[in-house]
Order: C-alpha cells, then sequence, then structure tokens
C-alpha cells in the first residue's frame, strides 16, 4: 500500500517546495527589493489603467442592459438632490417681508417660511451626515459592496464579477496578507536591533533606512499607488505636518515617503508591541491614556519635541476623526497653539479602486484592513503644500482654519467648518442660540427704527 | 449606504408615490437613498432621533415642530410613503405643469395645502386656531432669550390685532391667509429639486 502511495508523496512534496521557492523568489524580486531600494516597476499603474477600461466597460454594459428592460439605472448624482440658495438669514427674512408689500413690521407670520424652508432643506440634503458614509461612485467597480443596480447585471458581467472575486480573494489577498506579516515582522524586529545602538548619526541613518523600508513594503501590500506632488515642500525638522484625515492608512502613505514622529495613544495588544519596538529606534510621541485629557501635558510635550532640531517632524490629524474625503471638517487648534511651522499635506484617494473611508461604527480595524486588502487598489494622491506660520494677530484658531482652507483648495474637498465629532456627539447647542440671536436682531432692529419714526 | 437601498424599493411603489407626490422616478429614488441613510435602525421608518442626528436641523429654532409634522397623530415612527408625502408640500408649483392629468384633486404642492403645512406649525393642538399662547411659543422658539416676555407679548398682541378680523382673539386659518395674500407663497415654500 505504502510503497505506490511513495512515489506520488515524494511528487507532491516537490511540487510544493518548487511552487514555494518560485513564489518566495517572485515576492522578493518584484517587491521587497524595489521596496528596499525605493524603486518601482510600473507593474501597479499598469494595472491600475488597466482595471480603469474595465469599469468604464462594465457600467456601459448595465446601462445597456437597463434600457433593453427599459428601466432606469440609479444614477447617484454628485451634484445633490436639491440646489440650495446662499442667502443668510437676514436678507432672506427682508426679501420675504418686502414680497408681502406694506411697510416692514416687526413680526410677520411668514417670517416662518424662511426656518420651515431651510429645515426641510436639511432633511434632504445636509453638508454633514453624507460625510460619514462613503462615497457614491458613479462607475461601478466590480464590488459588491459599491453596486446600486444589482438587477441589471448581464450574465457576461457576473462571469467577471466572479472572476474578480477569485483574484480577489484567492490571489490578491493571501499575497497581500503576507506582505502585511513581512512588513510588520521586520519593522518589529529591525527597530528593535537598531534600538541597541548608541545614539548618533548611525543609528538616525539606519532608523530612517528601516521605517522607510518596512512602511513600502506595507504599502505594496495594500497596492497602494501613490502619486506625491510638490516634493520640495516635504516637511522638516522641527515642524509640525498636518493633514486631512480619511483612514489608518493615511500613516503608510505618508511615511513610506518621509520620516515622521508619529503622535498618538498608547494601545494594547499588537499595536502596543509596534509601538513600543518603534520608540526604540527613534522617538514617537505616544501618551498614556490618563495624560491625553490633560492638554496642557501634550502641547508641553509636542512643543519639546518640535524645539530639538535633531528630531523629526511630527504628523498630525487635526480633524480628530475619520471623514469620509469629500470634505475637510474643523481643524482641533491643539497643534496650531504651539508656534512652529505647520507643513499643510492633502491626501485624496481615488474613490474607483477601492474605498478607503473607516466607517469606525460599522467596522472594526481588523475587518476594515480586510475590505481594503480585497479591494483592487488604494489610488491616491499626496499633495506637499508650502510651510505656513502664524501670522501677526491672527489666533490658533483662525490660524487653523486658513490650512484648512488651502488643504480643501489643493485636494479639491469642501471645506466645511462643521466638528468631525457629530459623527458621535451632538451639535452643540451654542449654534442654536446663534440662529436665534440673528432672528431677534431682525426683529428688534427694525423695532429701534419704528420708534425713531 | 445607497448599495441595497434602491433595490429595496419596487417598482410599484414607485409609480404609486408618483401618482400621488408628482415627483419623477429618480427624483424618488434619490429620496428613497436618503431616507435609507438617516434610517439608523433599519427598519424602513424614522424616528425622531434619527431626524435629530442632522446638525443643520437641530440648530433650526423651530426644528422640533419640523420633524412634527412629518409625523402622523400620534405615531413615533414615520415610513418612505409618509415622508414623501410630507416633503411633496415642497415641491415648486411650476413643477405640475409637467406632469398635468395625474393627480386628482388638489396637489400637495398647491398654494393651500403649503399654508396649512404653515400654519400647522404655529396651531400645535390642530384646534385650526392659532391661539396668543401658540403664537408666543413659536416666537419664543425663534428668538431664544434674547427679547423680553413684554416685549414678546407686545409682538404677539400686535400680530393678532393685525390679523383678527372675527374678534375672536385667535388667527384662523382663513384669516392667516388673507394675512399672507400678497406673500409669495409658491417660491417661498419650495426647494428646487434637481432631475
Amino acid at each position: 500500500m505504502e510503497s505506490y502511495l511513495f512515489p506520488f508523496d515524494s511528487l507532491i512534496c516537490m511540487l510544493l517546495g518548487i511552487s514555494f521557492t518560485v513564489w518566495c523568489t517572485l515576492l522578493l524580486v518584484f517587491i521587497i527589493v524595489p521596496a528596499i531600494l525605493g524603486v518601482s516597476f510600473g507593474i501597479r499603474r499598469l494595472y491600475m489603467k488597466s482595471l480603469l477600461k474595465l469599469f468604464e466597460w462594465a457600467t456601459l454594459r448595465m446601462e445597456r442592459g437597463a434600457k433593453e428592460k427599459n428601466q432606469h439605472l440609479y444614477k447617484p448624482n454628485s451634484n445633490g438632490i436639491i440646489a440650495k440658495e446662499p442667502a443668510s438669514l437676514e436678507q432672506e427674512i427682508q426679501e420675504l417681508r418686502r414680497s408681502g408689500g406694506g411697510s416692514e413690521p416687526e413680526f410677520d407670520m411668514s417670517d416662518i417660511f424662511y426656518f420651515c424652508r431651510k429645515g426641510v432643506e436639511s432633511i434632504v440634503d445636509d453638508e454633514v451626515t453624507k460625510r460619514f458614509s462613503a462615497e457614491e461612485l458613479e462607475s461601478w467597480n466590480l464590488l459588491t459592496r459599491s453596486n446600486y443596480n444589482s438587477q441589471h447585471i448581464s450574465t457576461r458581467l457576473t462571469v467577471l464579477w466572479g472572476a474578480g472575486v477569485l483574484i480577489r480573494y484567492g490571489f490578491l489577498l493571501p499575497l497581500r496578507v503576507t506582505l502585511a506579516f513581512t512588513g510588520v515582522g521586520l519593522l518589529v524586529v529591525l527597530t528593535s536591533i537598531i534600538g541597541l545602538l548608541p545614539n548618533g548619526r548611525t543609528k538616525n541613518y539606519l532608523s530612517e533606512k528601516v521605517h522607510l523600508m518596512c512602511y513600502r513594503i506595507c504599502v505594496r501590500a495594500l497596492t497602494a499607488i501613490i502619486t506625491y506632488h510638490d516634493s520640495e515642500n516635504k516637511p522638516k525638522n522641527g515642524g509640525i505636518c498636518v493633514a486631512n484625515h480619511t483612514s489608518p492608512i493615511d500613516v503608510i502613505i505618508l511615511a513610506s515617503d518621509g520620516c515622521y514622529a508619529m503622535v498618538g495613544q498608547v494601545h494594547g495588544g499588537l499595536m502596543g508591541v509596534i509601538q513600543k519596538a518603534m520608540v526604540k529606534a527613534c522617538p514617537h510621541i505616544w501618551f498614556e491614556r490618563s495624560e491625553v485629557k490633560d492638554r496642557h501635558l501634550v502641547a508641553k510635550r509636542l512643543s519639546d519635541h518640535v524645539a530639538d532640531e535633531s528630531k523629526l517632524p511630527i504628523l498630525i490629524f487635526p480633524e480628530g476623526t475619520c471623514i469620509n474625503n469629500t470634505s475637510v471638517m474643523m481643524f482641533k487648534k491643539g497643534s496650531f497653539e504651539i508656534g512652529c511651522t505647520v507643513y499643510p499635506v492633502a491626501i485624496k484617494y481615488d474613490p474607483r479602486f477601492g474605498d478607503a473611508f473607516w466607517n469606525s461604527s460599522t467596522f472594526g480595524m481588523v475587518n476594515y484592513l480586510l475590505h481594503m486588502m480585497s479591494s483592487w487598489a488604494i489610488v491616491c494622491s499626496v499633495w506637499y503644500l508650502p510651510p505656513m506660520s502664524r501670522m501677526e494677530g491672527e489666533d490658533a484658531v483662525q490660524f487653523a482654519n486658513r490650512v484648512k482652507a488651502a488643504i480643501a483648495r489643493k485636494g479639491g474637498l469642501a471645506d466645511l467648518l462643521w466638528d468631525g465629532g457629530l459623527k458621535r456627539g451632538k451639535v452643540k447647542e451654542v449654534f442654536k442660540e446663534e440662529q436665534q440671536k440673528l432672528y431677534s436682531k431682525v426683529l428688534v432692529g427694525s423695532g429701534e427704527d419704528r420708534s425713531r419714526s | 449606504m445607497g448599495s441595497r437601498a434602491s433595490s429595496l424599493l419596487r417598482e410599484e411603489d414607485i409609480e404609486e408615490i408618483k401618482k400621488e407626490t408628482g415627483f419623477s422616478h429618480s427624483q424618488i429614488t434619490r429620496l428613497y437613498s436618503r431616507f435609507h441613510s438617516l434610517d439608523k435602525g433599519e427598519n424602513g421608518a424614522l424616528s425622531r432621533e434619527d431626524f435629530q442626528r442632522i446638525p443643520e436641523l437641530a440648530i433650526n429654532p423651530l426644528g422640533d415642530r419640523i420633524i412634527n409634522a412629518f409625523f402622523p397623530e400620534g405615531e413615533d415612527q414615520v415610513n418612505f410613503r409618509g415622508f414623501m408625502k410630507t416633503l411633496a408640500h415642497f415641491r415648486p408649483v411650476e413643477d405640475n405643469e409637467k406632469n398635468k392629468g395625474l393627480s386628482s384633486g388638489e396637489p400637495l404642492n398647491s398654494r393651500m395645502n403649503k399654508l396649512l403645512f404653515a400654519f400647522r406649525l404655529y396651531d400645535l393642538d390642530r384646534d385650526d386656531k392659532i391661539s396668543r399662547d401658540e403664537l408666543l411659543q413659536v416666537l419664543r422658539m425663534m428668538v431664544g432669550v434674547n427679547i423680553s416676555d413684554e416685549q414678546l407679548g407686545s409682538i404677539a398682541d400686535r400680530t393678532i390685532q393685525e390679523a383678527d378680523t372675527n374678534g375672536d382673539m385667535c388667527i384662523s386659518f382663513s384669516e392667516f391667509t388673507k394675512v399672507l395674500e400678497k406673500v409669495d407663497v409658491e417660491q417661498k415654500m419650495s426647494i428646487r429639486f434637481l432631475h
């Protein structure tokens, strides 16, 4: 019995051995070595172009399928559902009263129309709630999660979609997971080794190289195709780098092109291990949970770090939470109070290839990473903006808004004053009180005119 | 999210809503997507909390009253049909020209129905009269703490005096309509829905 199984056994072992070796060699040559050296074969860009052609074809097929059935295709309209008029409260109410004719009374029953219409407009389409869910796409990218017209898919498309699923989950996902583990593992091991060296130029040089290499491997683990613009404005030592926040991947994207000091809370588990290892090689700023509440302590540690010219620029995301990459929300003023040069960076993801937004109320971190690794690719553009400093007579909030406007303009995102914290919390009463104050001025203001006449 | 939303709305439902409200096919699907994104509990109906989660509505001084207008008497949930019927009040009147012959009776977005919607924002107890108290309540909501009780009271008294024709110290719907007869209600209570 055993005698005739034996040759099969060794054959299988040999085949497995060969395929494993081939696999590892390919991995090494095409992915890891370029990551170490920082060069690229251009395979990913070719991949991206062919995918785009495929998506356009898929959308055309769906449109054709819908026309044949004489049905309507759901098309998300990026211009919005309604057209709003950007007039102020006073203007609108004066207009209302003028159209009613006669002298201007203190209060008119038609004043209510303004609030009524504004209220219903915000029910139909408001600026805030739509920023906390993934952006809707114009064309279909063969992922189930972004399909709005499942009844219009022909057989050919289904086959294509099936092939897509196989490729993504059967080939790309295991490849990416392997790379991710390699990248993270190397990071932990190498930084711990470097941590044993005495402080000095060699240590900093090696630490830089190791960090860059490991982040580049992680970038390839996500098949991230990143275009960096204006690299002459890259952040320098003694400054703070601020960027808009869409997902935890932002860190990997920025850190694979330059070295930064990270800021964050100390976590437990795997994150904690990574954090402890990283801080051995170069100074990052990790806070204990209890220290996070103490704003003075946080500010002091940040300013101390910035004052030391030999330390790397700090990377901070002032929005404080993940937004869906269609807008930039309120920047928290803490990092703008420190008084050093700020290097703004705008990150814009191309949603056609895979939605990078992390909706932390729907997905946990592991689920999110799996989603990322089973998308086609992550394509994004990074713009380094020229450095900015606080001007005379400008306070931290105004400075923060100026930086935010610059980032929004460069990245083509909407610039909002709303707080990203509205994702989870309620809006402050003070905003309603502002509206009430404005309206009262309209009432009382005209009352004063009356008493004069 | 839009992904499952449009597939849950059947063609027959869309046709019925089209007849009832006058919205176009694409407007209905897009509004359904919006309804679905507001419905955090995913139970096919919106509660008051779902509305209050919209920051721009939460800071509107009349936010609570507007939310109330969506809910029928004594109910805590509004389904998509109800949502669309209330929104239909805000369709521009010009759009009716395109849909002539579709709806029977008074369309939901006629001048009278728009005025009735606004009247009901004042008339909390639905007794078809705006009393001095009800008027004061709405005024207080709109001005907050910035105007004194006496001043507000005199504003209310003056308004009732000017509008009240039958001397019952309340404003009925016909008196309300008369006061606003020169106001361009059709335009001011309309929202420009994109096609």
